[in-house]
């Protein structure tokens, strides 16, 4: 329990800290004086294991599971204002023991080290201490005896974190503190979340009554969550009143069919979600397949080449500059587009200006030049995976409703939806889109017109190969940087663009949002091998009665 | 057009077998090429693909080869002859693995072969190994079921890896709901067979088992993790036991953590996840979760400690990571120096015959034993994945635990065993007394 003053140091602490020269006997004194005065500040009476405190904290010393798990329990209702700073301490791996003298530290945030048993300070580690290791039970038990200890902690988000965490631990212990809580509380999510805690609590208290327990269904039901449901089955399977498991049973129905509507809208949004990553993946494919008519199987690599400037940006950023490390993939997109860019205009240059007409042998050459970049790729980064970090405002998810949107997924859609936008505007409006337009529709024509078609040529592929390569700074955060990386997208990609239609943006757009929609409202029906495989038949059918596509082209162009 | 493009695409292993191989020896293997041949020298074979799909776990094992033979020959080689590597790359590429161990065995007269990663690389180079009779170290984790003469097995059966770690979440987390996860070929599918069987056997209900595969390289885990998360909610612990197989990890991971997942509501277990395959991730949403292996790069003992610093010294790398299938060559390694020393001999027949009953020491403080079955003793250990890519040990079987060839929870294998030196036989049924035909 905290004394009040909540939040990091017990005032024992504070007051160590600031008596650092103090005769030893002052400092106990002064010590027990705080704890004595702090236990009689607390509310809730607890009885004092004044003696036993020590030994428990030694508990920690012999880094044991089980012993550490009791030495939590019982530290945690001891009402010793160590017991925050301790528990805190081993959630943080920051608890350090000593086997040999068995002595237990705390290492403060601040770097300040104390005795764990006595709060006083410590000049330092003895060598051979080492953090008191934690598994996922103890984990657990840690964070419910943490919930405990700050709920009445004046920091709003402290209590809705240990309120959330009662709720899941629904410890009856801590239903006094609860209540007393939720009696002070004034801000209102916390007191929704203390409401909550109470009512999980009441439900698997077997001594309370059944009108609070219908409360408390009632209350788990508004909550209408997957882990209001878990905890409604787990209450209706106990030993429970018969009008509770009814009124249980009802709400786990009626949550049910609310996550029945939800896993629709679930479903589609992780079609919209794999089919803003199709589209990523097949844009600038569509401009070297579909604008330019050239098979060319080295497009993952391109994509691979953008997620490995990626990396590299993000290493120079991690040692030189770090404070840049959220704007990294900013930084390193238009570096991707360069790189690949680059790339793309030198292949077309030395290898597919000649062989221009020829399907199948663009097919090898290109298909044999995908291995020479992965090789090399492979030689100079090595065979295994790289990590590229994400930003912290690409990382983690949040609820709407009752479904999970994941902020990396949504921001590659945004990303998506904006190059798309870009390289439509670019064909539009500007010269060398129009150029592009002319030179792939009529080439002589374009020629006599006074266009460098082979300079627009180059450009053209080079524009496709940069895409590709912006994809690959996107990709990176949701795949593998290995030098597979591209070998996997190649197939989907040709799928999209031949799906969509050969020459059409939009159907490429359309292209991928079918085929991604349609394979997430597959995979859970079919799972996701029998669903891939369903996807290939169907376009392959698709394919049989509609050989250019969804948005065929249409005039002249096309016998061309 | 789209025709000739999916003839293409369909004939895709063809072309990529000689195109692969091509770029093989213009660019990765040049430096490799058969060694003059010497007759004061002992060949090792080492058949790891060090280029398409499987480079990325196998190059570190091509390695750990060069690395053991080139201690070896400080300390003075085998039988007083230096030991020279011959390595070939068979490039993820299976047919290739068969055609490649030929080459070595007829070829380069090696006198052993340490080599494979994936199973079906494993069953393609089996044929080569019985024609030729020569001997082949693999050290990869894998489904069991099998016991051949010519094979030794120093990764884990899965009566060393898959049973303690469910008996682990048993007993520790008690899990009662159950998600096996895996890639979609022979050891996940297998792996999980008998894993199920044995829940089964400890009364789980098949209603609290899901089994989930997916394809290879896997990238789009949206719907299956939140299929976990629901299946998860249904009031009892869950635990997923993943077997999900190479580069497809890194996304689920990425998903798990991003879905906020986090190990103490719904632990993940994975075979196939070790300190290589962690060094491509942030692993701080993902602490707590857990690997089981016979080996751990964090477990402190003094073998350890030296072959962690020996191997950052000759990879001139302080920071390169070890992992189970590089302890299960050492282990095999050293096996094969002390047959090929009691028998005075490298002759395949005599070195088979000496290697069950052969002892080395494991890199974590044990020793282990080559088994009648050619598979050896091992501990097990549970890890926890922490913030800095590295696991720390939970659990830690007391004994060593002797692989089992065949499985005990399969209906088909339970009473076959593979025994070598009594009854010469790889699936000897102890039921009928027969050999099924796996034998000399």
């Amino acid at each position: 329990m905290t004394t009040g003053e909540g939040g990091d140091l017990p005032p024992s602490l504070d007051l160590l800290n600031s008596c650092r020269g103090c005769p030893v006997p002052v400092l106990f004194l002064a010590i027990i004086r705080r704890l004595l005065l702090s236990i009689a500040l607390i509310a809730v009476s607890v009885p004092a294991f004044a003696a036993s405190f020590e030994e428990s904290v030694a508990k920690f010393a012999n880094d044991d599971f089980s012993d550490t798990d009791e030495a939590v329990g019982e530290i945690a209702v001891s009402g010793n204002p160590l017991a925050f700073p301790i528990i805190s301490a081993l959630q943080d791996e920051r608890l350090m023991f000593d086997a040999e003298t068995k002595k237990v530290y705390v290492k403060q945030a601040d770097g300040k080290i104390i005795d764990a048993a006595t709060g006083a300070a410590v000049d330092k580690l003895p060598d051979g201490a080492a953090a008191v290791s934690l598994n996922n039970r103890l984990r657990r038990t840690v964070d419910a005896a943490l919930g405990g200890l700050t709920l009445l902690s004046p920091d709003t988000n402290t209590r809705l974190t240990a309120a959330k965490s009662v709720f899941k631990s629904h410890d009856e212990a801590t239903l006094p503190t609860v209540e007393s809580a939720l009696a002070k509380e004034t801000n209102r999510a916390v007191k929704q979340a203390l409401t909550e805690a109470r009512a999980a609590i009441l439900l698997f208290k077997s001594d309370a009554s059944e009108v609070d327990k219908l409360e408390a269904v009632a209350t788990i039901r508004s909550r209408g969550d997957q882990e209001a449901l878990a905890l409604l089955t787990e209450i209706s399977g106990g030993d429970q009143p018969a009008s509770v498991t009814k009124a249980a049973a009802g709400a786990i129905s009626s949550i049910q069919s609310t996550l029945a509507v939800w896993s629709g809208v679930q479903n589609a949004w992780y079609g919209l979600s794999l089919g803003s990553v199709l589209l990523l993946a097949a844009i600038g494919l569509a401009i070297t397949f579909g604008v330019m008519g050239v098979i060319n199987m080295a497009h993952g690599e391109m994509v691979m080449l953008g997620a490995y400037t990626t990396f590299v940006v993000q290493e120079v950023i991690r040692t030189r500059y770090p404070a840049l490390f959220d704007y990294s993939l900013l930084i390193a997109a238009p570096l991707a587009f360069l790189v690949a860019g680059a790339i793309g205009v030198l292949i077309e240059r030395t290898i597919i200006r000649f062989l221009y007409g020829r399907p199948l042998e663009t097919l090898l050459a290109t298909w044999g030049l995908s291995l020479i970049l992965q090789q090399a790729v492979r030689s100079a980064f090595g065979p295994t995976n790289r990590e590229v970090g994400n930003p912290s405002w690409m990382s983690g998810a949040f609820e709407l409703g009752q479904i999970t949107i994941t902020y990396n997924r949504l921001w590659i859609l945004c990303f998506t939806m904006a190059v798309f936008a870009i390289l439509l505007a670019m064909l539009r409006y500007t010269a060398l889109g129009l150029e592009m337009r002319a030179v792939t529709q009529n080439r002589r024509m374009a020629a006599s017109m006074g266009i460098a078609t082979s300079r627009v040529d180059a450009l053209t592929f080079g524009l496709g190969s940069g895409i590709a390569g912006i994809a690959g700074v996107a990709l990176s955060q949701i795949d593998n940087v290995s030098p597979n990386l591209g070998q996997s997208y190649i197939i989907d990609s040709f799928m999209v663009v031949v799906f969509g239609g050969v020459g059409n943006l939009w159907g490429t757009l359309v292209g991928a949002f079918t085929l991604g929609i349609a394979n997430k409202f597959l995979e859970p029906v079919a799972g996701a091998v029998l669903g891939k495989i369903a996807i290939l038949v169907l376009i392959i059918l698709f394919i049989q009665k509609r050989p250019r596509g969804l948005f065929a082209l249409k005039g002249r162009a096309v016998e061309a | 057009m789209l025709t000739r493009l999916t003839q293409e695409l369909t004939a895709q292993f063809s072309r990529r077998r000689w195109l692969a191989a091509a770029a093989g020896l213009a660019l990765g293997a040049a430096g490799f090429g058969p060694a003059m041949a010497a007759d004061d020298t002992i060949k090792v074979g080492v058949l790891h693909s060090l280029s398409g799909t499987m480079a990325i776990s196998e190059t570190t094992l091509k390695d750990t080869i060069l690395f053991l033979i080139d201690e070896q020959n400080k300390k003075g080689g085998v039988l007083g002859k230096k030991l020279e590597a011959v390595v070939v790359d068979p490039a993820s590429n299976w047919p290739l693995f068969a055609e490649k161990a030929r080459e070595l065995i007829t070829k380069d007269k090696v006198a052993v072969v340490f080599g494979c990663w994936t199973s079906v690389s494993r069953k393609s180079v089996l044929p080569v190994f019985k024609e030729l009779n020569s001997i082949l170290f693999y050290p990869v984790q894998y489904e069991g079921e099998e016991s051949e003469r010519n094979v030794f097995y120093t990764g884990a059966a899965p009566n060393q890896q898959a049973i303690p770690a469910v008996d682990y979440l048993m007993k520790e987390e008690k899990v009662k709901r159950w998600v096996l996860a895996g890639t979609d070929y022979v050891y996940p599918r297998t792996t999980n067979k008998i894993l199920e069987a044995y829940l089964k056997s400890k009364g789980v209900a098949q209603e609290d088992i899901m089994i989930n595969y997916t394809p290879f390289g896997h990238s789009d885990w949206q719907t299956i993790v939140a299929d976990i998360k629901k299946f998860g909610s249904a009031g009892k612990k869950t635990a997923v036991v993943s077997t999900i197989n190479g580069d497809a990890n890194v996304p689920f991971y990425k998903e798990l953590g991003n879905q906020g997942i986090k190990a103490k509501d719904i632990p993940v277990v994975a075979f196939s996840v070790g300190e290589e395959e962690l060094a491509g991730i942030d692993t701080k949403p993902l602490v707590g979760h857990l690997a089981a292996w016979n080996y751990f790069e964090s477990i402190k003992t003094p073998a350890n400690e030296k072959f962690i610093k020996d191997w950052q010294a000759y990879t001139k790398n302080p920071k390169r990571v070890t992992n189970d299938p590089m302890e299960a060559h050492v282990i095999g390694f050293n096996m094969w120096v002390k047959a090929v020393e009691k028998v005075k001999s490298t002759d395949p027949d005599k070195v088979i015959d000496a290697l069950p009953g052969t002892e080395a020491p494991n890199l974590t403080g044990g020793v282990s034993k080559m088994l009648p079955n050619h598979h050896i003793t091992k501990p097990v250990f549970i890890g926890e994945i922490k913030g800095d890519g590295q696991f720390s040990v939970v659990y830690k079987t007391k004994d060593l635990v002797p692989g089992d060839a065949w499985s005990k929870e399969l209906e088909g294998s339970k009473d076959l065993i593979g025994d070598w030196v009594g009854k010469k036989c790889g699936n000897y049924n102890v039921k009928t007394n027969k050999c099924l035909g796996s034998g000399t």
